[in-house]
Formats: structure tokens, sequence, C-alpha cells
């Protein structure tokens, strides 16, 4: 575990291997949800949080439970329901504590469950930091901020996009490529962008 | 059936997942850099749905209500699992291919959109010819991508040179190109039927 490694993780998902403009994930909601800046805020930081968390929840179950009963090959469906139930938890608990930030971002939350970047940064992770069912050593740091990482370069391609997007109600354009077919050809430019990251290698 | 004929035949072009409804997209964007890419997560994909359409249709009354979402889960996650094991016992080079694609077939928004908007209130019968008709209408999509991706991105098919000396697109090759493609497509898919109406 070195400073090193960590900035090698920061930079390559936030950046080369961004997870909505390089890896494809969590496409749906981003296109959906990145017409205006506030909507696309909250949607992230939702975002960011549960992925750190499944992030931690994940490894805790791949390493202590998983590994020792060699059932490996049930980490989609474990996985899938850890995230799931999470989820829902969270969603309940702001809902009671807290109805404003429940009005700001609780709305989003049900949309995370099936947002590929949750369960993509957990499988991620296990393919990473896992060799031979085995932890690396610090894997679970580097799991937890890796799940971070990909949160903040959600959050960072998201408010690129709201805000190229918000411009764009006052352009004129074609009537067949509004919205979702406009939207493809910006978020195609942006990852052409984020392609020059990629001699950016340690 | 005819009615039967209609349930499968709508999945390929009037609500085809891909280009009309807009699900699904991360596997098809991702995956799509080659026709064989193309064609195995189409197979898998359709398996899946296949299957998880037959196994909800079949328990949708017997299933409460407020619990069926984790419920459907559990089974669309049981075939995926089943799908990656068949995958890497039979095509290795395929699942090093697809990488962590094949596991996120899971919370593929098609597989659980189908499901909660069609298998839980049809007949199996009905619900069979549904996932066969929505997985054949991802394929086609995915062939549709991939074949343009390969063909002016790499000037191959299936991995065969076809004109000699064709300069690639190598834009095409990269992730943005899969952006590009899909959305110069859609919007192709927009001008046809505008002009229809």
């Amino acid at each position: 575990m070195n400073a090193a490694q960590f900035l090698t993780i920061f930079i390559s998902a936030v950046f080369i291997y961004n997870v909505i403009l390089s890896r494809f994930l969590g496409l749906c909601s981003f296109i959906a949800i990145s017409k205006e800046t506030k909507p696309a805020l909250a949607m992230s930081l939702a975002v960011m949080f549960v992925t750190t968390m499944s992030s931690i929840i994940t490894w805790f179950i791949y390493r202590f439970l998983l590994i020792p009963f060699n059932l490996t090959y049930l980490r989609t469906i474990s996985f899938i329901l850890v995230i799931a139930t999470f989820v829902q938890f969270v969603e309940m608990f702001i809902r009671k504590i807290s109805p404003p930030m429940y009005r700001f971002f609780g709305i989003y939350l049900p949309l995370i469950t099936v947002n590929c970047a949750v369960l993509g940064v957990a499988v991620l992770n296990v393919d990473m930091f896992f060799v031979n069912s085995k932890a690396v050593a610090g894997s679970f740091y580097y799991s937890t901020f890796q799940g971070i990482c990909v949160g903040l370069g959600y959050t960072l391609a998201m408010l690129l996009m709201s805000g190229i997007r918000e411009r764009l109600d006052l352009a004129n354009v074609p009537k067949s490529v509004k919205d979702f077919p406009l939207a493809f050809i910006i978020a195609s430019i942006m990852s052409l962008s984020f392609m020059g990251f990629n001699g950016f290698r340690f | 059936m005819k009615k039967l004929f209609y349930e499968f035949l709508k999945g390929i072009i009037k609500e085809n997942p891909t280009f009309v409804l807009v699900l699904g997209l991360c596997p098809t964007l991702a995956v799509s850099i080659s026709l064989i890419n193309g064609i195995g997560m189409g197979i898998a994909a359709t398996f899946v749905l296949l299957g998880s359409n037959i196994i909800i249709s079949l328990i949708r009354n017997i299933v409460p209500e407020r619990i069926r979402i984790p419920c459907f889960i559990v089974i669309i996650a049981t075939f995926v699992t089943i799908t990656e094991m068949a995958m890497k016992a039979y095509s290795p080079a395929l699942n090093r291919a697809l990488g962590i694609y094949v596991p996120l077939i899971v919370v593929n928004c098609i597989v659980l959109g189908r499901a909660e908007a069609y298998a839980q209130k049809h007949s199996v019968l009905n619900s069979l010819f549904d996932g066969l008709g929505m997985g054949v209408g991802f394929t086609l999509a995915l062939l549709l991508i991939s074949g343009i991706r390969e063909i002016l991105g790499a000037g191959k098919i299936l991995g065969f040179s076809i004109i000699k000396g064709f300069e690639p697109v190598f834009v095409l090759g990269m992730p943005s190109g899969a952006l590009l493609v899909i959305g110069l497509l859609l919007g192709f898919f927009n001008v046809l039927k505008n002009r229809k109406i």
C-alpha cells in the first residue's frame, strides 16, 4: 500500500477509464438525467455514496463469505442482492430523518439499484484486487478508494454533460437529432477529448 | 398463433429495445467493437431474457406485489450466472473479450424492464415469444452497430480483411466511436420515422 498506487487508481478511474465515457457504465442515467445541472449533481452525489458503500460491503462479502466457503461463482447474485437491499435501506433511512434531503436526491436512489456503475465497480474491485482468490495487500483500502474515484468520475462527466445540454436548449437543432441522438453525439466528442488522458500513464 | 407471431415481431422493429426504447445501452456500446463480440453478447442476453421471462410469468401469481423486484433480480442473476459459467467453460476467449459485461447483464435495463412491464402480467407462452423477440431485436441492433464499427473501424468482417488498401477509420474502434455510431443511427431512424408521418 503506497501513495503512488492511490494516485494511479485516482487518475485511471476518474480520467483514463472514466466510468461513463470509456467504460460505458451507468449510461442510461447519464443520458436521462443530465438535462439540468441540479438534478444531475444530486444524482451524482447519490451514485458516489452508493459506489463507495457498495465497494466496502462487497469487499467484506467476497473476502469473508464467498472465498472461505468456495462460493465465488455466486458473486453476481450476492452482490446485486446486497446492493439492492442497501439502496432500499438508505432510501428508507433518508426519508425518515431528513425529508428535504430525500426530496433532493432520494428519488434517484431506486434508479441506482439498476445502475451498471455500482455493480460494475464491485466486480472490477474483485477482478483487480483479488489474485487467485486471495486479497492483495491493502486491497480493502484500494477497493474503497476506487469506489470513491469511480463516483468522482461519474460526477465529472455528469456535470460537464449537463452544463453543455443546458446551453443547447437555446440552440436550433434539427428535429430528428433532438434529445437522445444529440446527447450521444456530444458524449462521443467528450469521450474523444478524454482520450487525451491516455498518454497519462505512470 | 397470429398473436404470438406479433409478440415476437414487435421486439424486432416496433419496440426495438435499443433504437426505440433506448434501454440496455451499456453492453451495447462497450461490447460492439467486433461482430463476434456482438453475436456472443446478443446470444447471452437472449438466453437470459428468455429464461427470466418464462420463470417470472410462471410465478407471477405467487410472488407478493411488494417484494417482486428482489425476486425478479434473483431469478435474472441466476440465469446470468448460468450463462457466465457456460461461457467460461465452452468459450473462454469470448468470456475474456466480454469481461465484466457478462455479469453486468443482471443490471441490463431490458431484462428487468421486460419482467416488470410484460412477463408479470402475461401468460407463459406470450412471455416466451416476447422474450425471444426482444432478444432477437437486441441481437440485431448489436449486429448493426458492431458491423458498422468493425467494417469501417478495422476494415474487417469477423476478423477477415475485406478491402485491400482500405485505411480504417481508427476512431470508430475507440469508445467515442461507439457513442458516435449510436447517436447517428438514432438520428437516422428518427428521420425515417418523421418522414413516414
